[in-house]
């Protein structure tokens, strides 16, 4: 594959805080026309990443373009061109939804700006709140009015941090059928998430922790390249089973399933012994499984914890 | 490339965001009027050590008791020997000089002949706190200079009238009315005071609720912003100085002699200046406090050190170095000269281009301090 088809592509890419290296030679390659998840716990480096791809921070080491566009050099025409969703809300409260566009309407310069709007606000079902000031808006009204707005100078790219933080699970599905929409006009979306839900939509997934990126692969092939054997228990008391495997050496990931327990682990040997311990429940039923992608995610965000601890460890 | 629309985008938003923060702009409005009352009633100092110019149109040992008496003073210290009128008047209206001292001719005969001659007195009263205690001390300093020479002089004259006469003229403000002087002077310390700190919250704003994060992922670029920041505060300026004008004029009867353009240019000079130095503090400071702190560094010199609270050639010379840099000390001459002293657009330029050299100092620092990254 020639780079010309990577919409980002980036190697080494390098950020120090002081003495705290906070992402650490990161490769990304997306291609065009996919949605990439960026998954990876608090402080791992996902925001300090996008912010390098769209030209907000200086890289202290490594080189890629984004867009065509050199990561180094031409940070404003990468900012042109992309919509970057920032993670908090970062749009003027004490302005209304339509002077938010039109403002950052006039900063494209986009021509035609006021029909741009119109349309802007009757795409996202804001119309009617076109007059209402930013801060009175709820949650998931805030995050589209957001993604309105990094929108409205059409770009090829999107950069989603971790979009639909406090939004509720309605609005949640909404967006991302947005996002699918967006994909299918040939709209590259890269999108940092802790949300399961969420990184099933995406097309490939790279799971990134201390800066580092531990996994780079599409979405269908996690369970494998994860590696996890699992068992799905059923038992009259499924607490007590619980409780008998919680901590267990070999189990990695236990969680409920509806009705049933999964457990999970990367040694087969070890979660078998393990599992013996259930089988003598009242109505215990184990039954050998293919563990999917929701275990293999929270073996992956369970693997880490939350890096500010674990980088003082 | 500066783009006027985004520009113009940026400014537009800041004068939504003005017009919606009702309580800053009644602070905006409402401080003038506050420290007008406040200060304008209030302030009163004995200053000394005066810059002040003599011409000496006769050189006996007289004259010379005079000086020395002058000297002793501490009112008084002589910075120029001047040898016309106009010279010495020169000084005197444009501020380089509070006190203009007149021996005449033939003095000394005179003195011994008892045709009582006149040493004439002129002192800057525009600034009528500092002319005040020299004018004050003025008899007094004649009757100890001359003390020693009259009995040998004048020998009959004991208990008489002495034989001359001190003559003193209080130019530009006749009455002696403070108001006269501290009122232009508010005019500086209140646009100073108001303007440095609403543009000093300008990006800190940004940075505490996050929106920079927005603005500077958008193509915009650093002067642009700085121009659509601080433009719409002009409006503010404009609106402030109008209220001190017209409340000094009614509350006060503070006279308007000189050019209406000329001062119209030091405002608009001025303004511009402290908008920018607000716009510097905000590319330094992290947080509102931090831009509130620095904001009053600058503003306690600006109030000490620019002539306003004190005569500023009464201050040592340090203390008038520091106060050259500040926009207000130039500020504060140009109100004075124009309001007081007639003083048109050409009287002005000496201190209107001090102005424009800070403006444009400060200005490309903030440029170049305004990062258009998050690092």
């Amino acid at each position: 594959m020639s780079s010309q088809e990577f919409v980002i592509d980036v190697r080494g890419l390098t950020k120090r805080f002081g003495d705290k290296t906070v992402v650490d030679h990161f490769d990304l390659a997306v291609p065009k026309g996919t949605i990439y998840g960026f998954l990876g716990p608090n402080g791992s480096g996902k925001t300090t990443t996008i912010r390098m791809v769209c030209g907000l921070l200086k890289p202290d080491a490594g080189e890629g373009t984004c867009l065509g566009f050199d990561v180094l050099t031409q940070s404003r025409e990468i900012k042109t061109n992309v919509g970057y969703m920032t993670q908090r809300f970062s749009l003027y409260e004490d302005l209304s939804i339509a002077e938010n566009l039109e403002f950052i309407a006039r900063l494209y310069q986009l021509p035609k700006r006021r029909r741009r709007v119109r349309e802007a606000l009757a795409d996202l079902g804001l119309s009617e709140r076109a007059r209402q000031l930013a801060g009175t808006l709820s949650g998931g009204w805030k995050q589209r009015l957001a993604l309105a707005a990094c929108m409205i100078h059409s770009p090829s790219l999107l950069l989603l941090d971790e979009p639909t933080a406090g939004v509720d699970p309605k609005a949640r599905r909404d967006f991302w059928d947005t996002i699918r929409r967006f994909a299918d006009d040939g709209v590259t979306t890269l999108v940092s998430t802790h949300y399961m839900d969420e990184a099933v939509q995406c097309d490939r997934i790279a799971y990134i922790a201390y800066g580092k990126k531990l996994l780079d692969a599409p979405t269908k092939d996690i369970p494998a390249q994860v590696g996890l054997s699992g068992y799905s228990i059923y038992a009259d008391d499924l607490s007590e089973a619980q409780r008998r495997l919680k901590g267990a050496p070999g189990v990695d990931v236990l969680a409920r399933f509806g009705a049933f327990m999964h457990a999970c682990g990367r040694d087969k040997p070890a979660l078998s012994r393990a599992v013996d311990r259930v089988r003598g429940l009242p109505g215990a039923v184990v039954k050998e499984i293919e563990p999917g992608l929701e275990e293999a995610f929270i073996y992956l965000m369970a693997g880490v914890e939350d890096n500010f601890n674990g980088a003082s460890a | 490339m500066i783009s006027g629309s985004r520009t113009l985008a940026v400014f537009m938003k800041e004068l939504v965001q003005m017009r919606r923060d009702r309580l800053t702009f009644a602070i905006m409005i409402l401080i003038p009027i506050i420290q007008l009352t406040l200060f304008g009633f209030a302030i009163n100092t004995d200053p000394r050590h005066l810059a002040t110019a003599v011409e000496l149109k006769d050189e006996g040992p007289l004259t010379r008791s005079l000086l020395a008496a002058l000297k002793q003073s501490s009112y008084f210290d002589i910075e120029h020997i001047v040898s016309t009128d106009e010279e010495g008047e020169a000084l005197l209206r444009t501020g380089k000089v509070s006190f203009f001292i007149v021996v005449p001719q033939n003095f000394e005969r005179d003195f011994v002949r008892g045709d009582r001659p006149q040493i004439l007195f002129s002192a800057d009263a525009s600034d009528p706190v500092a002319a005040a205690g020299g004018l004050g001390a003025a008899n007094e300093i004649a009757r100890t200079a001359f003390a020693a020479d009259l009995p040998r002089l004048r020998p009959k004259l004991a208990g008489a009238p002495p034989p001359y006469d001190i003559v003193v003229h209080k130019e530009y403000n006749p009455a002696g009315v403070t108001a006269f002087n501290i009122v232009p002077g508010l005019l500086g310390v209140i646009l100073t005071m108001t303007l440095t700190m609403i543009t000093a919250i300008a990006l800190v704003r940004e940075l505490e609720r996050g929106t920079i994060e927005a603005l500077l992922s958008t193509p915009v670029r650093s002067v642009e912003v700085m121009i659509g920041k601080t433009t719409p505060y002009i409006f503010v300026g404009a609106v402030q100085a109008a209220i001190i004008m017209i409340t000094g004029r009614f509350l006060f009867g503070i006279p308007f002699a000189g050019a209406p353009v000329a001062l119209i240019a030091g405002i608009t000079v001025f303004v511009f200046t402290n908008l920018m130095l607000g716009y510097l503090i905000s590319t330094v400071a992290k947080t509102q406090m931090q831009a509130m702190q620095m904001t009053f560094f600058v503003f306690l010199p600006s109030i000490l050190l620019s002539g306003f609270m004190f005569p500023f050639h009464a201050m040592p010379g340090w203390a008038q170095a520091i106060g050259e840099c500040l926009p207000v000390t130039h500020f504060l001459r140009i109100v004075r000269e124009v309001m007081l002293k007639g003083a048109g657009l050409s009287d002005i330029a000496g201190d209107l281009w001090p102005m424009g050299v800070i403006f444009f100092v400060i200005a490309s620092a903030a440029l170049r301090r305004f990062r258009r990254t998050l690092d």
